[in-house]
């Protein structure tokens, strides 16, 4: 009763650790599968942005030493992943003293910030809206005005965050238009800093949160035109409840639970939009991080940091699947 | 039943009234929103058709057209104003924006329709036989869509294209259908799976008709509305991620798409430089077209699902 069974836990747990693993894979083998040699093209590259460079051929003997590329493919990989296992994601090329693990665990921590944040206000949001499109007892107006607020919805959020950093930051100046907080700032649990924080992080939220919640909002009021047609309901009205307490414990309790399905499935998506909006705003986030890396060219951060992100998105999915039964008691999970 | 309709449907007399006249034939495809939809985007094509006939396309091209200009009746920065020569005006390195965006339009939609047709071809595969033949085959596939869905395709898309470099648009489309099969596998094994065990399914399949036939000819043409809803929202992925792409600067550089148009504009500091023309015309464009699905998804929602057209 109320506990999730064996079963349930070892496919999620098995899901969770099999995506690491074809993530991981398919980080090691993309670059490998490509025509060329990767250590040659840098080098190359070196050599079209500063002219010549001395040595090249000892410089490339040296590199492919030093990272083992001259050992079979399945060395290699099992390097890599050990490497994966514990944390070590390698250097990054155009940063050298600085490690790929060092860069992304300052990065990471905004990123989950701004997902995080967003994600609560679209679902929160978004429920409420479609529970009140769907109630009979919903002021007209209320119904006239949510369809035409979620005029935004399925616009990608990059598209909305140029929009709104356009209005709000460019136009009106109520907002930064880059970065994650002011500069001269010291990070620490200051008044300040937390404030400009909130300030930096309105826009890029909001780009996902005014996108987003239609979609939640539409998916509430399906599940909740099926519910209205079930005898409980007309047990829950014949016996005189209050609407607002037929409306939470009758209804939108018993449609929150595919919703909770749904933000699991949605979770790639989303991070995808965060990675694209972060580049607007040049928030400090993985996104910017990615996107620095393919401007220098630098391989090693790159992967890095998607495979972090997949990791990332992995773990909420699971945190998000193992969390059903404290939503809905009447979960047990047995058979799934 | 019948009086659980009564009781929601009372307060929203008027909606349905609205909702009666347009249905008259009570035909489901008749609904606003699809034919709304469906509309804004013929339209668009339309206008993009007369633009190829009537409008020069090769000042798409770079150095074609004085630089920097902004679009008729307005002023830049440097007090130039709009020509008629360029009614949408020009961007930084002398494209045309009108020509930019009659070129850049199709092409965006293009990479959406070649990823969305391949990955739903795909799903409609996969998700077919995971459904209705469930077993061991059932489930290899959902632990591989659920492995699918939970990577967030455009950082395993970035990866590749870091190596690849810049590719063309069918290569990029096809780059993109390798992770646009998932959604639609899964919605349609679910689908199948309801569908299986009606009683058409079972009366086919006592009568001897091979799997095939059942699978093909039996339920796929029940599935149409869902399909086709299914495909409108792989489109709509498709597009998000090929604009993403774009934006991270992985697009054709030559001749642009929009995607391509907002990352020179980005690169160019055009939101700080007030070019809004720059960034806005592909931007909005965009967004009328991502409109336009979703309104057709909608309208093939509510034919798909009749109770949503009940709650309307």
């Amino acid at each position: 009763m109320g506990g999730i069974s064996l079963n349930y836990l070892l496919r999620r747990l098995l899901v969770f650790f099999l995506t690491l693993w074809v993530a991981a894979t398919l980080i090691f083998i993309i670059p490998r599968l490509a025509p060329g040699d990767p250590i040659a093209a840098m080098v190359a590259r070196l050599s079209y942005q500063a002219g010549f460079v001395e040595n090249a051929d000892l410089i490339i003997e040296g590199w492919k030493e030093r990272f083992g590329l001259n050992d079979p493919v399945y060395v290699q990989y099992l390097r890599f992943m050990t490497g994966l296992l514990g944390g070590d994601l390698g250097y990054s090329m155009a940063r050298f003293p600085s490690t790929v693990t060092e860069l992304v665990g300052r990065a990471l921590p905004w990123t989950i910030g701004l997902v995080g944040f967003s994600t609560f206000i679209f679902f929160v949001v978004g429920n409420l809206c479609g529970a009140l499109l769907a109630w009979a007892r919903t002021p007209r107006l209320v119904k006239v005005l949510i369809p035409m607020s979620m005029i935004f919805t399925s616009i990608p959020p990059l598209l909305a965050g140029l929009l709104l950093s356009y209005t709000f930051a460019f136009l009106l100046g109520w907002f930064p238009q880059t970065y994650s907080y002011g500069f001269g700032l010291t990070p620490g649990l200051t008044l300040e800093f937390i404030a400009s924080v909130i300030h930096h992080g309105i826009l890029p939220a909001m780009a996902i949160v005014i996108v987003t919640f239609g979609y939640w909002a539409l998916g509430m009021r399906g599940m909740m035109v099926t519910i209205e047609g079930e005898d409980y309901m007309i047990l829950a009205q014949a016996k005189g409840l209050k609407p607002f307490y037929v409306l939470y414990r009758y209804m939108i309790r018993n449609a929150i639970l595919p919703q909770m399905t749904a933000l699991a499935v949605s979770i790639g998506t989303l991070v995808n939009g965060v990675v694209l909006v972060e580049v607007i705003f040049n928030y400090n986030g993985m996104g910017t991080l990615i996107v620095t890396a393919l401007r220098e060219q630098d391989f090693g951060l790159i992967q890095g940091t998607s495979f972090i992100l997949i990791v990332t998105s992995a773990l909420a999915v699971l945190i998000i699947d193992l969390s059903y039964p404290l939503i809905d008691p009447r979960i047990s999970l047995e058979g799934r | 039943m019948a009086e659980d309709t009564k009781v929601k449907d009372a307060p929203v007399a008027g909606g349905t009234k609205k909702a009666g006249f347009l249905n008259r034939f009570d035909n489901p495809w008749l609904n606003w929103k699809f034919l709304g939809g469906a509309g804004i985007l013929g339209l668009l094509f339309f206008i993009i058709f007369l633009g190829y006939q009537f409008w020069d396309t090769d000042l798409a091209l770079s150095a074609r057209a004085p630089l920097n200009l902004p679009p008729l009746g307005f002023e830049n920065w440097r007090g130039q104003t709009g020509v008629p020569e360029h009614p949408l005006g020009t961007e930084n390195s002398g494209r045309d924006m009108l020509a930019l965006w009659i070129v850049g339009t199709p092409r965006t939609v293009f990479v959406g329709v070649i990823a969305a047709t391949v990955g739903m071809l795909a799903g409609i595969v996969l998700g077919f036989m995971a459904g209705f033949l469930g077993g061991l085959f059932d489930d290899v596939i959902r632990l591989a869509v659920d492995i699918a869905i939970t990577i967030p395709s455009l950082l395993v898309l970035i990866v590749i294209q870091a190596v690849l470099g810049r590719v063309d648009l069918l290569t990029m489309a096809l780059l993109i259908s390798l992770f646009s099969w998932a959604t639609p596998t899964r919605y349609i094994r679910a689908q199948v799976l309801s569908m299986r065990e009606s009683g058409y399914v079972q009366m086919a399949r006592l009568s001897g008709v091979p799997v095939r036939d059942i699978m093909f000819k039996e339920i796929m043409p029940n599935l149409l509305p869902y399909l086709s809803a299914s495909y409108i929202g792989n489109m709509q992925g498709a597009i998000i991620s090929a604009v993403g792409l774009e934006v991270l600067g992985f697009g054709p550089q030559r001749i642009p798409s929009l995607g391509v148009a907002i990352f020179f504009s980005i690169e160019a500091g055009a939101l700080f430089r007030n070019m809004w023309w720059w960034w806005g015309i592909p931007t909005v464009t965009l967004s009328i077209v991502f409109i336009a699905l979703l309104l057709i998804n909608l309208g093939l929602d509510e034919i798909a699902n009749p109770r949503l057209r009940k709650a309307n």
